[in-house]
C-alpha cells in the first residue's frame, strides 16, 4: 500500500513510481523514531532537572553512632551539629530528621525492620542553603564540634547527573541527526530514481519551454505531500506510544522513574517533527533536482 | 525567423546525419519539409526546435544566435515554439485539457484563463466532448489534434510539425494541414515535415527537400518566392 500524495494532478506521473511508493512510509518510520527520540530527551532532561533542583541548595550533615568511642553521646553530638550549622552564614535552616523520617527513608532497603529502636541509626539534618557556603570550612568546624559528623554537598551526586542527562540529550541528538540523513539519503534516491524514470517526459517538458525550477516544483509538491502524511502518520504513532508508555508507568511504584507526561510546549516540539521532515525534503529534492537537470540539453 | 548556415548535425561519431545546410525562412511563411524515410526531416525539426545544438555551422532563431544562448534562455525561446511530435507525445495520465494546459502553466498563466483558454481551443479542433479524456481512450485522429492544440495554445511565432498526418487517413490528415493553413493564416511560421506528397499536392507552399541529408529546395508551383527566401543565402 502506498500513501498517495494530495495534489491530484502532476505533469509527471510520480504517484505511481515504484521508487516513491514506500517514501511515505519510510517518512513515517523516521518521523516515529524522532519523535521518540526527542521526547526521551526531554524526559529525560525534565527528570534531571527535578532531582537538579531537588539537591542543589541543600547539604545533608550525618551523625554517625560511634559505640564505645570516648566522646558525647549522639543526640549531644547531634545538637552541637545543629548550632554550628544555624551559626554559618548562608545557612536558611537546619532540620533535623526524625527517627520515623529516617526509618521511611530506609524501608526500600530494610523493609519493616528499619523502624527497629535496635538498629544503630544515624542522625541525619537536612540543610537548607539561599547563599554561599564554604564547605570545607564548614566540614572542619562539624568534625571539631561533633565527632563522627560527615558534610554530604550532593557535588557528586549532581555531576553524574548532570553527565547522565548530557549524555542522554547528545545521543537524542545523535539519533535525530542520523535519521536527518537517513531522510535525505532517502530522498535524493527517490528523486533520482523519479528523474530516470520520467526523463522522455522531463525532456519533453523542457522542449514545451518548461524551466528547471518548474520541473523541480513538481517534485518538491510530491515528496512534500508524502512528507507530510508519513509525518503525520509516524506522529500520531509516537503520540500513541508515549500514552501507552505514561499508562503502564502509572502502575509502577518505582519513584526513581521519570515522569512520562510531557507537558504543551513539549508537544509543540513534537508537533514540529512533520513540518521539518517536510522542509528537509522539500530543500533535498530541489538541490538534487535542480543538479541532475543541469546535465540535460 | 529562422537562418541556417552551413549547418551539419552528426550524433556521436556517426557520419553526418544533415550537411551543409544553408536556408531562410521569413516569418509568417508556409513550408513543407519532404524527403524519404531517414533523409533526416526529424533531425532538422530538432534543431530548429532546439532539442539539439549543430555539430557545426550558424543557427539563428528568432534574431538570437543559437551558439550563444545559454541553457537558462532556452525555456524562453522554446516557448514561442509550438511542435507536433510523430508520436504525439501526449502524457497518458494528464487527461486532454491538462496536456493542452501544459504550455500555459508552464508561462505562469491564471488557472482560470488556463481552463477557459484549453476548453475553447479543444472545442476549435473538435474535441469539445473529450475536455477530459485520457489520451488512451483517444482515436489517433484525436490524440493528433490534441497534440496541435497543446502546440498553439499559447500562439507560437513558430510551428513546427512532424509527421502530423503519418497516423491519421486521408480525410483527417486533409483537415489537419487545413488547420494548419489557418494558424499560417494568422500569421504563424508553419513548417511540417511529411512525406504525403498527395496532401502536399493539394497545397501551394515551397518546399524544403532533404535528399540523404542535403537540403533541396522547391518553390512553390506558382512560382512566388514569397517565403520562399528560402536559400537567400545560398544566393548570397
Amino acid at each position: 500500500m502506498a500513501l498517495r500524495p494530495m495534489r491530484p494532478r502532476s505533469d509527471l506521473p510520480l504517484a505511481v513510481d515504484p521508487s516513491s511508493r514506500f517514501l511515505g512510509w519510510i517518512t513515517a518510520l523516521m518521523a516515529f523514531l524522532a519523535a521518540l527520540a526527542l521526547a526521551g530527551a526531554m524526559l529525560v532532561s525534565d527528570m534531571a532537572q527535578r532531582w537538579d533542583s531537588g539537591l542543589a541548595g541543600g547539604l545533608t550533615v550525618q551523625v554517625a553512632p560511634m559505640p564505645g568511642a570516648p566522646i558525647a553521646s549522639l543526640d549531644e553530638r547531634a545538637e552541637a551539629a545543629l548550632t554550628v550549622l544555624r551559626s554559618v552564614p548562608g545557612v536558611r535552616s537546619a532540620t533535623m530528621l526524625s527517627g520515623g523520617e529516617i526509618a521511611r527513608l530506609l524501608e526500600p532497603w530494610l523493609g519493616s525492620g528499619a523502624s527497629d529502636p535496635l538498629l544503630p541509626m544515624p542522625r541525619l539534618i537536612d540543610v537548607v542553603v539561599d547563599g554561599p557556603v564554604d564547605v570545607a570550612a564548614l566540614r572542619l568546624r562539624l568534625t571539631s564540634a561533633a565527632p563522627g559528623a560527615t558534610l554530604d554537598d550532593h557535588a557528586v551526586w549532581l555531576a553524574d547527573l548532570r553527565s547522565f542527562a548530557g549524555a542522554i540529550r547528545l545521543a537524542a541528538l545523535g539519533v535525530v541527526v542520523l535519521i536527518g540523513v537517513a531522510a535525505v539519503m532517502t530522498v535524493v534516491f527517490a528523486v533520482r530514481t523519479g528523474l530516470a524514470i520520467h526523463r522522455p517526459v522531463v525532456e519533453l517538458l523542457h522542449l514545451m519551454g518548461a524551466t528547471d525550477r518548474y520541473v523541480s516544483r513538481q517534485f518538491e509538491r510530491h515528496v512534500v505531500s508524502l512528507s507530510l502524511r508519513g509525518g503525520g502518520i509516524g506522529l500520531l504513532l509516537a503520540g500513541g506510544t508515549l500514552y501507552g508508555l505514561h499508562r503502564a508507568s502509572q502502575g509502577l511504584q518505582a519513584s526513581l522513574l521519570p515522569d512520562l507526561t510531557l507537558e504543551p510546549w513539549q508537544w509543540m516540539v513534537l508537533l514540529l517533527v512533520p513540518g521539518a521532515l517536510a522542509l528537509l525534503a522539500l530543500v533535498t529534492a530541489r538541490r538534487t533536482v535542480l543538479r541532475t537537470l543541469e546535465s540535460m540539453p | 525567423m529562422i537562418r541556417f548556415e552551413n549547418v551539419g548535425l552528426r550524433y556521436g561519431t556517426e557520419a553526418e546525419v544533415l550537411r551543409d545546410i544553408s536556408f531562410t525562412l521569413q516569418p509568417g511563411s508556409f513550408h513543407f519539409l519532404t524527403g524519404a524515410s531517414g533523409a533526416g526531416k526529424s533531425s532538422l525539426l530538432k534543431l530548429m526546435y532546439l532539442a539539439h545544438r549543430p555539430s557545426r555551422g550558424l543557427v539563428t532563431l528568432f534574431g538570437r544566435d543559437m551558439a550563444l544562448v545559454t541553457r537558462r534562455e532556452l525555456p524562453e525561446l522554446r516557448r514561442q515554439i509550438g511542435v507536433v511530435f510523430q508520436d504525439f507525445a501526449l502524457l497518458d495520465h494528464l487527461s486532454a485539457l491538462d496536456n493542452v494546459a501544459l504550455p500555459l502553466r508552464m508561462a505562469g498563466t491564471p488557472e482560470a484563463d488556463v481552463v477557459a483558454h484549453c476548453s475553447e481551443i479543444l472545442r476549435w479542433v473538435g474535441l469539445g466532448n473529450h475536455l477530459h479524456a485520457k489520451p488512451s481512450t483517444l482515436s489517433g485522429g484525436q490524440k493528433q489534434r490534441v497534440a496541435i492544440a497543446r502546440s498553439v495554445i499559447n500562439r507560437p511565432r513558430l510551428l513546427l510539425a512532424d509527421e502530423p498526418t503519418g497516423n491519421v487517413d486521408d480525410g483527417i490528415g486533409m483537415r489537419l494541414l487545413y488547420l494548419f493553413e489557418e494558424l499560417y493564416k494568422l500569421g504563424t511560421t508553419v513548417v511540417i515535415a511529411t512525406h504525403n506528397e498527395a496532401l502536399i499536392r493539394r497545397f501551394d507552399h515551397p518546399r524544403l527537400h532533404l535528399d540523404n541529408g542535403r537540403l533541396l529546395v522547391l518553390p512553390s508551383r506558382g512560382g512566388r518566392a514569397q517565403e520562399s527566401r528560402v536559400n537567400d543565402l545560398r544566393r548570397e
